[in-house]
């Protein structure tokens, strides 16, 4: 439990952490706030020789808005999205405090980043999930300067992106508001990480039916996926509870979901059925509050 | 005089609350060395060779030593032997010999500067390891005969405790029901995990050893026999510890390396275990697999019982021998009337961490498999669940029962006061029948409600202890007693006891536990012992420091010894207030010529030594109200109570404190932890990432109910074990309330009941109402 020798460097801007990261390669690693780095470290699971830390950054933290989209830098705190009084995430994305709730314990939260839970991309984490959902753009400076990668291409695999030796990963941007947008996420205890986790965002036309929806899964394949085909069975659809479980269904069955101790394929289509049904419901419920709010004398 | 039976806070606390705690890892001594383990990365191998060259050359690594620097060496030995059982062959050596057996097994020792330091040297230590085949399963590997041990068997022997003409029964028996069970691998998994610290004393020539629990004394023993010093060289010394639970405190590979290496390098030894180390190195426990059969006539009366299990001992035998087993099958007919009954448990060597005794060893396990093979039994009989269990609980007429068998060479005779009106009892108390009338109406409305009991037949006191108690010259009383200080308050309890003889404040009491120079010889703390079979050595030191205080108080306040009565920690005659000595007077007193004459040991001190003649029988009731969620398989317990025979209670508060704290572990095992392997024998649950405890956010309120209506008959206090009746049934009352909540055909199948498990029995009954 204790780690192998490192070199320590802390920056003071994010250019000079690109230009540690690039001299170093791909044996140097990004310190955030170390809630899945110092772990790995400290067990020997990764070796790095050196450990870039980007804790003084300030720039990199906070939430904020650029071209009707919202910012949030990559060392926001997930404690920070939680108890954020942001209003353009408050109204526009209130799934991003709820999302943060699900995250880990108090601690893990007030210590753990975004940016940092974005570039671990573990297959289950709530916030690659919700890049997916959401279709983020991930902000990236690199050695040759500044470049944004869509969250679709980001996610190259389990614990895999598209990050390249020399990159540092500035903040994901969520392109517009998603009022409607729910989570819904299951494992043994809460406070780890999730086995499968579900979103979905259905928008309601003034007829009532399903005017646009998005479904995302993470945990059941080596990265979150959206779920087309049950996107497109629920479109200019009426929202009834038959169609929302057909849909559930279709989601589930679409997977190619991962086996392992923690547990076998089949539950884990069976909790990507039963989650997909849970937040397509509570997606839905948010959509008709608003639509009864907008048609109100 | 009214210590006994009051809920005094604990005398612990105060310094664990502040961080005064004294934990082994607090210890640090000046020249101080770290030793790393070095464990074998594969299940089952021949170790062809181990390179220690490029580890001992790292600047800052002071020694590496393998299995050739401890030839000659013994074995670990086990502490329990059972007849019958040669368990030589399976002992584990300090470090792996010839052969790995479990990954986790230790196969070289490095000494460094620093933690860090050591760590890195243990990278670079070199195995050849050829692999062998390995075996993870009891009951298909039982008939192999592993390369590894030539000439033995998997199969290390098989323990039966039986009576009765059980196959006559059942050739007869109107009804009968068969059920195969399996109990997952988990254990007791202390907060703080083991750790030790050894230091060598040339010039004294004499050995401290900081972190021992459990069984200092027999430790201490070992110790001395493996190294070749004496005894009395080696002084362990009392520490605080996060939990024991049976497991921590046994000797272990570490316990010996640590000793070995500081008399080896003359300089102190520090090993500080870490939790994957943990999850893979200490023991583990549970896991068997059973089959068991009930008979019953047409009046629901139980016949007889046949059980048979195979128990995964993992590669080695560890210090408990067959204890497990023993108590699997001594204590399967539960507190039960039944003319017959066979139990047989088969161990079996795998390549998996060995295993040991948890909290409530082989009570889990049988309880589980009895009365969940109970409401199997009951649903194809037609009766209910509860009347089928009253039916056949020994009642006040039948007790004292004896049942035709001998336990740990003692007559097994379950000594309680009416089993039937204690389930009677206890179901009035927690309102059982609402509750299975709240989780039917729950049924009806769509849910998945359920509700299980168990009853169950417990164990404690089993051994001796001894304490010496002193009183000096400012009164101030010393108890010293050998059991260990593993978290559960018996420092407290301890106190109280003496308290009550002397009646003084349990807080003006010092309590020493498990120090080999303050007594020369103590037990330990296990099976549910500490309180009846030390509580009671101290209760009789304490009797002899007051029969000496009384014949010199007779002479210094010239009256009849018997004239005296104690009270406020002084004697005075009885009726005479201000004819009155204190016990510092007296003690200042023992030590003039007319006292020491006599030949009693000078000053108040008394000793004491209690051997309980067979163990205490005390008994309880589990009940558990569950839900599962249709769309996760997830079970969440929405009530659990525990009733529970103490006989006595030193300290309520504590008693109920040991029912929570067991009962919750118990869930653990029932719904959470376990350690499962992949096909090649890697260990998959090596962090609390996928070990998983259960968390307050997992548990409903946990209602506790102890009854003090059959004092123990066995010990003067009267007491029963209170460690750990709260886990025992905790399996069986979980594993009945889900299979009730999904209205189940046939069994659970096993525990624990993880949400895809309980998925899978859902999907399994809907295929059954498919096609009937």
């Amino acid at each position: 439990m204790k780690p192998p020798p490192f070199a320590y460097h802390r920056p003071d801007t994010a250019e000079e952490a690109v230009q540690l990261l690039t001299e170093y390669g791909p044996d140097a690693r990004v310190l955030a706030g170390g809630q899945s780095l110092l772990p790995l470290l400290n067990r020997r699971l990764v070796r790095p020789i050196a450990l870039v830390d980007v804790a003084r950054l300030a720039a990199l933290r906070g939430t904020g808005r650029q071209d009707g989209a919202l910012r949030v830098g990559a060392l926001t705190t997930h404690a920070a999205l939680e108890r954020t009084a942001d209003p353009h995430v408050r109204d526009g994305l209130p799934v991003l405090p709820e999302t943060a709730r699900l995250i880990g314990h108090l601690p893990v939260r007030v210590r753990g980043t975004v940016g940092g839970s974005l570039a671990h991309a573990d297959p289950a984490a709530e916030w690659c999930l919700l890049a997916v959902l959401l279709d983020a753009d991930l902000d990236v400076l690199g050695p040759e300067g500044q470049r944004t990668i869509p969250a679709a291409e980001f996610f190259t695999g389990a614990h895999r992106t598209a990050l390249a030796p020399g990159d540092l990963l500035t903040g994901v941007r969520f392109p517009r508001p998603a009022a409607t947008a729910a989570v819904a996420e299951y494992g043994p205890q809460r406070g780890s990480l999730p086995l499968v986790a579900a979103g979905a965002e259905i928008v309601l036309g003034p007829d009532g039916r399903i005017a646009a929806t998005r479904i995302a899964l993470g945990g059941v394949e080596d990265r979150p996926v959206r779920s087309g085909t049950a996107e497109q069975a629920l479109l200019g659809g009426v929202p009834e509870p038959r169609l929302l479980d057909h849909a559930a269904r279709l989601a589930a069955k679409d997977l190619d979901p991962r086996a392992d101790h923690r547990a076998p394929a089949g539950y884990r289509r069976d909790l990507a059925r039963t989650l997909t049904g849970r937040t397509l419901a509570a997606s839905l419920a948010r959509s008709t509050a608003r639509l009864q709010e907008a048609t109100a004398p | 005089m009214n210590a006994i039976g009051v809920s005094v806070p604990r005398l612990e606390d105060d310094r664990l609350l502040r961080g005064q705690g004294r934990f082994h890892d607090e210890i640090v001594r000046p020249g101080q060395l770290w030793l790393r383990v070095v464990r074998s990365p594969v299940a089952h191998a021949r170790i062809r060779g181990i390179d220690v060259e490029a580890a001992a050359a790292l600047p800052g690594v002071v020694d590496v030593i393998t299995a050739a620097d401890l030839a000659g060496m013994p074995r670990i030995p086990v502490r329990q032997p059972s007849p019958g059982i040669d368990f030589t062959p399976y002992l584990q050596p300090a470090l792996a010999t010839g052969f790995v057996q479990y990954v986790g097994d230790p196969v070289a020792a490095v000494l460094a500067e620093d933690p860090y330091l050591a760590e890195d040297a243990a990278d670079l230590v070199a195995l050849d390891l050829e692999e062998l085949p390995v075996s993870l399963d009891a009951r298909a590997g039982a008939t192999l005969r592993p390369e590894s041990r030539p000439g033995e068997s998997a199969l290390v022997g098989t323990v039966d405790f039986s009576y009765g003409d059980v196959d006559e029964v059942f050739a007869t028996a109107p009804h009968v029901v068969a059920a195969d069970l399996k109990v997952g691998r988990h254990s007791g998994t202390p907060l703080e995990p083991r750790g030790l610290v050894a230091e060598w004393n040339a010039r004294a020539r004499r050995m401290t050893v900081w972190g021992a629990t459990k069984v200092p004394y027999f430790n201490r023993r070992v110790t001395a026999r493996m190294l070749g010093i004496a005894e009395h060289q080696i002084h362990m010394l009392e520490s605080d510890a996060g939990g024991s639970f049976g497991i921590r405190g046994e000797f272990y590979p570490e316990d010996l390396l640590v000793p070995f290496l500081a008399l080896r390098t003359g300089r102190p030894v520090k090993w500080t275990e870490d939790r994957t180390e943990h999850l893979i190195a200490a023991n583990h426990a549970r896991e068997q697999e059973h089959r068991i059969e009930l008979a019953f006539d047409e009046r629901y009366r139980l016949l007889g019982l046949r059980g048979e299990a195979w128990l995964d001992t993992g590669g080695y035998i560890r210090t408990h021998g067959a204890v497990v087993a023993a108590l699997t099958s001594a204590l399967m007919s539960g507190p039960y009337r039944m003319a017959a009954c066979r139990s047989r448990v088969h161990i079996v060597t795998t390549n998996k961490t060995p295993v040991g005794t948890y909290r409530a060893p082989g009570r889990f396990q049988h309880n589980f498999v009895r009365e969940h093979a109970m409401d199997l039994a009951a649903d194809r009989l037609g009766v209910d669940p509860v009347e089928l269990r009253r039916i056949n609980l020994l009642d006040g007429g039948e007790l004292p029962h004896r049942r035709p068998l001998h336990v740990f060479g003692a007559p097994m005779l379950l000594d309680g006061k009416d089993h039937l009106e204690h389930f009677d009892k206890s179901r009035e108390i927690f309102g059982y029948d609402t509750w299975r009338e709240e989780a039917r109406r729950a049924r009806e409305q769509g849910r998945l409600v359920g509700t299980g009991c168990a009853v169950i037949l417990e164990k404690a006191g089993l051994g001796h202890d001894s304490a010496v108690v002193d009183v000096g010259v400012t009164g101030a009383i010393r108890v010293a007693m050998g059991g260990a200080n593993v978290g559960q308050g018996v420092e407290t309890v301890m106190a109280q006891i003496a308290a009550e003889e002397f009646d003084v404040r349990t807080e003006s009491v010092t309590v020493v536990l498990s120090d080999t120079d303050i007594l020369a010889d103590g037990s330990g703390t296990f099976a549910s012992r500490t309180t009846v079979v030390g509580g009671t050595a101290v209760k009789l030191a304490a009797e002899q420091v007051l029969a000496k205080a009384r014949r010199v108080a007779a002479g210094l306040l010239g009256t009849d010894p018997d004239r005296l009565v104690v009270r406020d920690g002084g004697l005075e005659a009885d009726g005479e207030p201000g004819r009155r000595v204190t016990l510092g007077e007296i003690a200042a007193a023992s030590f003039a010529p007319p006292y020491v004459r006599t030949g009693e040991e000078p000053g108040l001190i008394g000793r004491g030594t209690y051997l309980a003649d067979a163990m205490t029988y005390p008994y309880g009731a589990h009940y558990a109200q569950a839900e599962v969620d249709p769309g996760t398989g997830a079970v969440k317990l929405l009530r659990y109570a525990v009733s529970y025979e103490i006989g006595r209670a030193v300290n309520p508060a504590l008693v109920h404190a040991q029912l929570v704290g067991g009962t919750v572990q118990g869930i653990g095992g029932a719904l959470f932890e376990e350690f499962p392997y992949d096909e090649r024998g890697m260990p998959l649950a090596t962090t609390l990432g996928d070990y998983l405890w259960p968390r307050a956010s997992d548990l409903p309120e946990i209602r506790t109910e102890i009854f003090e209506d059959s004092p123990a008959p066995g010990n003067p206090l009267g007491v029963r074990g209170a460690g750990e009746g709260g886990t025992a049934g905790v399996g069986a009352a979980v594993a009945n309330a889900v299979r009730d909540a999904l209205r189940l055909t046939g069994t659970v199948g096993a525990l624990p009941l993880l949400p895809d498990r309980v998925m899978t029995l859902m999907k399994s009954q809907d295929d059954d109402g498919a096609t009937t």
